[in-house]
């Protein structure tokens, strides 16, 4: 079992002749994902890496019954992609692309929502699925597969803890990638209903960071809803107020948006907080057992 | 990216959103060629907030004092940033504040109108204070900030007959402005009421830095320093905090979580660099160069976990450019057996796990400064 993408997803790869997409589209055939059709418009009739190349979405959808989308255009182009991957309602759509202007996320967002799409991103790791479906760019032989579920905001972080959690015998049911930017197309709310249903997802780690209010929903989220154990961390607690964390959504103002505040909420809606990140497994272990 | 007041005024007037007749100086001086109506209000120019508390506002009421009053505030320290300019404005004998402004609602995932009869206040205060007097309007954004949606925010704010209208008219037209221009954060505060009229007696404006490439006429940002620029025209992510630990990582979450390490073993970290996803060997020499320019800097810890990022590619950099100061290095992830064995061959000691790394950083820093003392 699994969340978002299973061996069932049939993956189109917008920007797919670019450096990067067809650098992890190789990755991702590796990993064993149906990687069926890449698009660049003006690209039309090409190959990577065996996968056929369209000009548009609407052609690779009706050629290969592509069902979902990752997207590795240049930040300028993300917004009409990610829109044209929106209207021919492939699901989940995840952008990778860094950089995106917040206007444009916005937009991508609400037409998303109105065809009722899941998107992840931009500016995340993607969402894999071990043993079945990788999406993105996150290192597929740090996983093995298991009842753990990660929800996180951030790549690298996510990679530190799955590379912990597969070092103590435990494996992954899926790792969905939110996204670094202010707006993002899913929440942890969103994706903590999705493993809190998912019957091969037997306990969730959330990995957070300072700025906006999404961890503080999820304490309340979580107190009323989730049966299912949670672990956390929270990265930016000795972050300084106001300035920019390298990810666009990691400012803290004032008060709101302090790692404190999110500990606090999170501890308090039953969840276990880890102090530092290598502290994670071996929460999880004690929860579970 | 943060403006300051004068320029977001300039942006306000383009935008037909009515503001007070000033100008900005930077030097006493050229008060008194100024064709302005007096009594005027000084205001530091500064990106910082408070600094009305902090002696920062001042009202003049001759050219002779607004002189004065201009050359105590130039060159004014507030909460760390040196007063370079000020702005020169015509006061305004307000009867009512207010408080408007459009916001990215990061949760919502929208934009958010905010407004409150209680201006002149910091909104936060009012949000703690008095939740009940914020008045909220969620923004469609394929259909804008229609005029009716003004309307009914103006009605709740009390506005009336003339007064309502031109609520109206501002309320459109900061929202064009906020969309246009691609910013973050759009604030009238106060939007005071003058002699039966609206003015935007003080506006704040933040531009969403991912999207300045389509901005031609971005004023230049005045936030970063002369370093953190310098990282920026080289394609990385740097940022300067006040310890005297080098940290240079990849990845935003992981970066940040380094320096929570730093800081539970006891350290500070005296900047970071975020050399990204995919880091080549020229970007972690280039990362090296950077982080130790900021004087003070006692180690470095470089934090790598390889995913895009292959640990052969970061040992060849630091190898090119071996670390100034003593360092503490931690590589693991995609090619970490390569990695460490240029690194070992190079006599630069790298571990595997970040705690130890850390540890270890904290503890150079320390030796440091133990050994400067001796001096």
């Amino acid at each position: 079992m699994a969340v978002i993408v299973d061996a069932e997803t049939r993956l189109l790869v917008q920007g797919i002749t670019g450096y990067q997409g067809a650098f992890h589209t190789g990755l991702m055939l590796e990993a064993g994902t149906k990687v069926v059709a890449g698009v660049t418009p003006g690209k039309g009739g090409a190959a990577v890496h065996g996968v056929p190349v369209f000009d548009t979405v609407d052609e690779a959808v009706r050629a290969t019954g592509a069902n979902a989308c990752c997207i590795f255009v240049p930040a300028r182009f993300a917004r009409d992609a990610a829109l044209e991957a929106v209207a021919a309602r492939l699901d989940p759509v995840v952008i990778i692309t860094e950089g995106m202007p917040v206007h444009d996320a916005i937009e991508v967002v609400a037409y998303a929502r109105q065809q009722g799409v899941r998107v992840l991103g931009p500016n995340g790791p993607g969402v894999t699925t071990p043993g079945q479906c990788r999406v993105g760019i996150m290192p597929t032989h740090l996983f093995k597969p298991g009842p753990v579920g990660i929800i996180s905001r951030s790549g690298t972080l996510t990679y530190e803890i799955v590379a912990a959690l597969t070092r103590a015998g435990l494996g992954q049911s899926t790792a969905v990638g939110l996204g670094g930017d202010p707006v993002v197309g899913t929440s942890f709310v969103e994706a903590l209903e999705l493993f809190n249903a998912d019957a091969g997802t037997e306990a969730i780690v959330l990995l957070g960071e300072i700025g906006g209010s999404a961890e503080e929903q999820a304490a309340r989220y979580i107190e009323e809803r989730v049966d299912k154990p949670v672990v956390a961390y929270i990265a930016g607690r000795t972050a300084p107020p106001g300035k920019r964390m390298g990810h666009a959504g990691a400012v803290i103002s004032g008060t709101q948006g302090t790692a404190d505040h999110k500990i606090q909420a999170l501890e308090a809606a039953g969840a276990r907080v880890a102090t530092l990140p290598s502290g994670v497994a071996a929460l999880v272990e004690a929860r579970m057992r | 990216m943060k403006l300051h007041e004068y320029q977001a005024k300039e942006y306000f007037a383009r935008y037909g959103l009515p503001v007070q007749k000033g100008v900005v100086i930077d030097r006493a001086e050229q008060i008194a060629g100024l064709a302005l109506r007096y009594p005027v209000v000084i205001k530091a120019q500064v990106l910082v907030g408070g600094r009305g508390k902090a002696g920062g506002v001042r009202l003049a009421s001759t050219p002779q004092e607004a002189g004065e009053r201009a050359r105590a505030i130039l060159g004014m320290d507030i909460k760390g940033e040196r007063v370079a300019r000020v702005l020169v404005a015509e006061a305004a004998d307000i009867e009512r504040e207010y408080y408007f402004a459009f916001v990215t609602d990061r949760a919502a995932g929208r934009v958010a109108a905010i407004a409150s009869g209680e201006g002149g206040v910091e909104i936060e205060t009012v949000a703690r204070t008095a939740p009940e007097k914020i008045v909220r309007a969620e923004v469609d954004p394929f259909l804008g900030f229609p005029a009716y949606q003004a309307r009914v925010v103006g009605r709740r704010l009390g506005f009336a007959g003339a007064a309502l209208e031109e609520f109206v008219r501002i309320a459109t037209a900061l929202y064009r402005l906020y969309w246009t221009e691609d910013a973050d954060l759009a604030e009238i505060n106060p939007l005071a009421l003058v002699g039966g009229h609206l003015l935007c007696v003080d506006a704040k404006l933040v531009l969403d830095d991912n999207a300045l490439y389509r901005h031609a006429e971005t004023p230049p940002n005045e936030e970063m320093t002369e370093l953190e620029a310098a990282a920026r025209r080289a394609g990385l992510a740097y940022v300067e905090l006040d310890g005297d630990i080098a940290v240079i990582g990849n990845g935003a979450g992981l970066v940040m979580s380094t320096l929570d390490l730093l800081a539970h073993f006891g350290g500070r970290a005296a900047n970071f660099l975020d050399v990204g996803g995919g880091a080549s060997a020229e970007a972690m020499q280039t990362a090296l160069g950077i982080v130790q320019q900021k004087p003070g800097v006692r180690a470095v810890f470089i934090n790598i976990f390889g995913g895009i990022t292959r640990c052969d590619d970061v040992a060849r950099g630091i190898v090119e450019n071996p670390p100034k100061v003593p360092a503490s290095i931690r590589l693991t992830g995609t090619n970490e057996a390569q990695g460490q064995q240029i690194l070992k061959d190079a006599g630069i000691a790298a571990g595997l796990d970040p705690d130890e790394g850390a540890r270890v950083a904290v503890e150079l820093a320390r030796r440091g400064a133990r050994a400067r003392e001796a001096r």
